[in-house]
């Protein structure tokens, strides 16, 4: 008799250890067609789990082998039916070919497999350890939804709980002795009886204490009403905070031609950060991208990323837009509404007072967070680094930023920046929803 | 009454398997397979793991334990992706050459599988494992398992105190010199337990902390400076280091000077694991075949014995039937000779001839035509051949019929193949040597040995490639594996290709080039 031991429900993920070590291998290849796959895909499309190409680089195991195109072999082949000795066979693709083995080991290398979502994410922002940030309360209470919580002894009176209130009643008009309708009718049937046919002074005397009796249980079931005020109970709502579960994103973006490769590339990267916040914390995300130049208009979200237009630098515009957006389809009341602005701080001189009015007036009372980042050239990151003076734009939103405090501005001039703007813009919330 | 005594002959009915119909099969089979066959085998565990479970054990070289690294991972993905694509079925068990014999069974299999794997595994090729000369020469089953957890245990260790690149870095080029890193010819020094392996570490670790680099300033003794003159040097060192050396780790792990201790115990490590795996690779066929034959028999015997059922017994047949075909060789299936389909043909071949031989037979095979004891001369076979030798031995003109076999000659230069022998009077012979000298994994690895190494010199190591047939390496692949070999030994390296007929240097590689 042999052990047995059953092993199916061991620990899984045996290899785990060993995947780890394998995409810490791979990293800077996985990253870039990570990275690559961002690039052209779709900002909704980053979260989730991604096929991508074995890494090449890095990840061969070399050994001693044979060149396959030196040398003399004999292969030894089964299922011979026609040769005889000496018969010669033209080697497949002009010799060099080598019937018995086809390479195996080539497309060893050669498959794509699985990364989870978390990997990806990992590789994605290289490095970036995402926080608990992303557990942080960032829905708003906006709505209240009534729910039951018990009963009460006043309220409306659509809200009467006809089954408490008629238990109450009937125990009360049961310690209290209330008369029955049975009881009194029983009396008055023996009263009429009687007075149909008086005939002695017996008779009469009786029908005199029935007469008073009935009156009795007349006058007490006056007393003690069949559904006294005491007896009701309401039922109770208690108004239940609900946390908004839909959030808007508007994607704001300057499309005129000082926009590069680079810099969208950058404000994409910004969008689907903040794109993954929001479908981490809400049930349902929409995206709304608003392109604009010297005019704003509404595109999906290949025109936005790939297209360009010429023309001038209006903000206002596209801040427009997104209010006119807003009152169309997205009420304040109902939504979560996060605006992301990227642009490269050309505006034209006079718009500027313009966009700070908007924003002051309207829109910031409308947004959660409105977001903008200014993207700059590596060069000139260190001269801007911290200084107030900037761009046109940058300039007038200083104002909204000290006013606000969920509007937040940054430079950036790489991917690694782009980070740090969302710590500093979640990172705020706790303290503002205590003084709130 | 009848009815029921028949059914209860039965040793289970219907698909499902449970503990009891398992060890009620097995104790059934294994009272055949001793008593039919004769066989004599390892204690028996078996153990039942998910699909899962089981590309986890592909992946790590079908050990149940095994260090860390990442190329198992690489491995997993690939095998993964094959199995969820259905390119590749899993295999239905696992068996690991150890005492007790460790099977694995996987637990979707039905219980008609569950018999024939048990058959197959516990019986086959534990057999195998216990009884064949090179298994019982260069493996030690009772250690291998404690050894891989002393493996896995001290490498985690290794990472833990030196970092994980470090030890990756190790890992890597040890990997790469896998196949140079076993001892071919002369048997290798005997696993050592684990307690010693223990005692040893622990005197490293007291040389390392009670190291006093004073002694290094000690002048050196007169008697080592005569006895070292320049004249006898090559012959003398190489003597001394007893080059030349065809197992590259081994002489790596003992000779380098750069290596620490705890890197010297990882190359140990592979390499044991890679001499542990050896026999395997050159039993093949035996190995497949000798487990094929049992379970073919055994479960015959049971149908004859009326102990499955037919429905079983067809779900069997078909399973059988699968493992062992062989298309032929412009068949689109046809990935190489199946060492299942070729093992179990010539054994059940080697019962023909002992049992029934034809004039040619008696020929051939003189000693074993007739002899009617084809039990004996199985096991003798199973025990005291490989691969080659046993084609070599017995692979007779009638399979080579049976499979119409031929040789097809290959020049690297040739536009053409050419049909050098067919299954015929003057090819058998050929053919069977051709086989033979295919399944001969000493000569068909590249031949490396180190044969030079200057310690007081320039420390160049000096490597030999033997080229046999004109057979030269991949380049691509041998630059890098020198890289690999260059940082365990710390010093340049340079790799010789000679003709192995002529002696004729044909080219040299150099790491300084590199």
């Amino acid at each position: 008799m042999p052990i047995f031991i059953d092993r199916r429900l061991n620990p899984k993920d045996k290899s785990l250890g060993n995947r780890q070590r394998f995409l810490r291998r791979a990293r800077e290849e996985l990253k870039r067609s990570i990275r690559d796959r961002v690039r052209t895909g779709r900002i909704a499309d980053l979260d989730r789990e991604h096929a991508v190409p074995m890494p090449r680089k890095g990840t061969g195991e070399p050994t001693f082998s044979d060149a396959k195109d030196s040398g003399e072999r004999q292969h030894i082949l089964p299922g011979n039916r026609s040769f005889s000795p000496g018969d010669l066979i033209p080697k497949p693709g002009g010799g060099g070919g080598n019937p018995s083995a086809p390479g195996t080991t080539e497309s060893e290398d050669d498959f794509r497999f699985v990364l989870s979502r978390e990997e990806v994410l990992d590789l994605f922002f290289e490095d970036l350890e995402l926080p608990d940030l992303v557990k942080l309360n960032l829905k708003q209470i906006l709505s209240f939804k009534p729910r039951r919580a018990g009963f009460t002894a006043s309220g409306a009176p659509t809200n009467i709980n006809v089954g408490r209130t008629m238990r109450n009643s009937h125990g009360r008009r049961i310690a209290l002795r209330r008369p029955k309708q049975e009881a009194v009718d029983a009396v008055a049937r023996q009263l009429a009886e009687l007075e149909s046919n008086p005939s002695n002074a017996a008779m009469r005397e009786s029908i005199a204490a029935l007469r008073e009796e009935l009156d009795r249980l007349e006058r007490r079931r006056k007393r003690i009403a069949y559904v006294d005020p005491v007896d009701i109970r309401f039922n109770r709502f208690d108004p239940q905070p609900v946390p908004n579960a839909s959030a808007v994103m508007f994607c704001l973006m300057d499309v005129s031609g000082s926009m590069g490769e680079r810099e969208k590339d950058l404000a994409k990267r910004f969008f689907v950060l903040l794109h993954l916040f929001l479908t981490r914390r809400y049930e349902r995300t929409e995206i709304v991208f608003i392109r604009h130049t010297h005019e704003a208009k509404e595109v999906d979200e290949h025109t936005f990323f790939y297209h360009t237009q010429s023309g001038g630098t209006v903000v206002s515009t596209a801040l427009e837009e997104m209010h006119r957006i807003i009152e169309q389809r997205y009420p304040a009341a109902e939504w979560n509404i996060y605006a992301a602005q990227a642009s490269d701080g050309d505006n034209f001189a006079t718009d500027s007072e313009r966009c700070i009015a908007l924003l002051d007036r309207k829109l910031m009372r409308l947004c959660q967070y409105f977001a903008y980042v200014e993207i700059i050239d590596e060069r000139e990151s260190h001269i801007f680094g911290s200084t107030e003076n900037g761009t046109s734009l940058w300039r007038a939103y200083n104002a909204v930023d000290g006013k606000w405090p969920n509007f937040q501005m940054r430079r950036i001039a790489a991917p690694a920046d782009i980070y740090p703007v969302f710590r500093e813009l979640f990172a705020r919330q706790p303290a503002l929803r205590k003084s709130a | 009454m009848v009815s029921q005594a028949r059914k209860s002959e039965l040793l289970f009915s219907g698909a499902d398997w449970d503990f009891r119909k398992l060890s009620r099969v097995y104790d059934e089979i294994e009272a055949i397979g001793v008593e039919e066959l004769r066989l004599d085998i390892y204690p028996v565990q078996m153990e039942v793991i998910s699909s899962e479970q089981m590309l986890d054990a592909y992946s790590s070289v079908g050990m149940p334990l095994m260090y860390r690294h990442w190329s198992f991972g690489k491995h997993f993905l690939y095998n993964e992706l094959l199995y969820r694509k259905g390119a590749r079925g899993l295999a239905y068990e696992l068996v690991i050459n150890s005492n007790p014999c460790i099977v694995y069974l996987m637990e979707e299999n039905t219980m008609a599988l569950q018999a024939l794997v048990t058959a197959h595994a516990a019986l086959g090729h534990n057999h195998f494992f216990k009884n064949n000369h090179l298994f019982r020469q260069w493996t030690d089953a009772g250690g291998i398992l404690s050894y891989l957890d002393f493996a896995k245990g001290y490498i985690a260790r290794c990472e833990e105190r030196h970092g994980l690149a470090a030890v990756e870095a190790v890992l890597d080029s040890a990997h790469a010199l896998m196949e140079q890193g076993v001892f071919r010819y002369h048997r290798p020094p005997k696993l050592s337990s684990e307690q010693q392996r223990e005692g040893l570490r622990e005197r490293l670790e007291y040389e390392e902390r009670s190291y006093n680099d004073l002694w290094r300033t000690l002048p050196p003794s007169q008697d080592t400076d005569k006895s070292e003159t320049r004249d006898d040097g090559a012959a003398a060192r190489k003597k001394s280091l007893k080059l030349p050396e065809e197992n590259l780790l081994y002489f790596l792990e003992k000779n380098s000077l750069v290596l620490e201790p705890w890197q010297r115990e990882i190359i140990r490590i592979v390499r044991v694991i890679a001499q542990y795996f050896y026999p395997q690779r050159q039993t093949q066929v035996m190995n497949e075949g000798c487990a094929t034959f049992v379970h073919y028999t055994l479960m015959n015997t049971l149908f004859d014995r009326g102990r499955i059922s037919e429905g079983a017994m067809l779900e069997i047949l078909r399973n059988h039937s699968n493992v062992v075909f062989q298309p032929a060789y412009d068949d689109p299936r046809y990935s190489g000779i199946n060492p299942y389909a070729l093992g179990l043909d010539m054994m059940q071949d080697i019962k023909r001839i002992s049992t029934e031989p034809t004039a040619e037979d008696r020929d051939w095979f003189p000693d074993i035509a007739g002899r009617g004891d084809w039990r004996d001369t199985l096991l003798d076979a199973w025990a005291n051949h490989r691969d080659e030798s046993f084609i070599r031995q017995y692979l007779s003109p009638a399979l080579i019929r049976k499979w119409r076999l031929f040789v097809l000659a290959d020049g690297a230069d040739e536009p053409h193949y050419e049909v050098a022998s067919i299954h015929n009077e003057r090819g058998y012979s050929k053919i069977r040597s051709a086989l033979a000298q295919s399944y001969d994994v000493g000569a068909s690895r590249p031949d490396i040995q180190v044969v030079d190494v200057d310690l007081l010199g320039d420390r160049h190591l000096r490597l030999q490639h033997k080229v046999k047939d004109g057979i030269l390496l991949e380049g691509e692949s041998r630059d890098a594996t020198l890289r690999h070999i260059r940082s365990l030994w710390g010093y340049d390296v340079s790799l010789a290709a000679m003709d192995a007929e002529t002696g004729a240097m044909l080219s040299e590689r150099s790491t300084k080039e590199l």
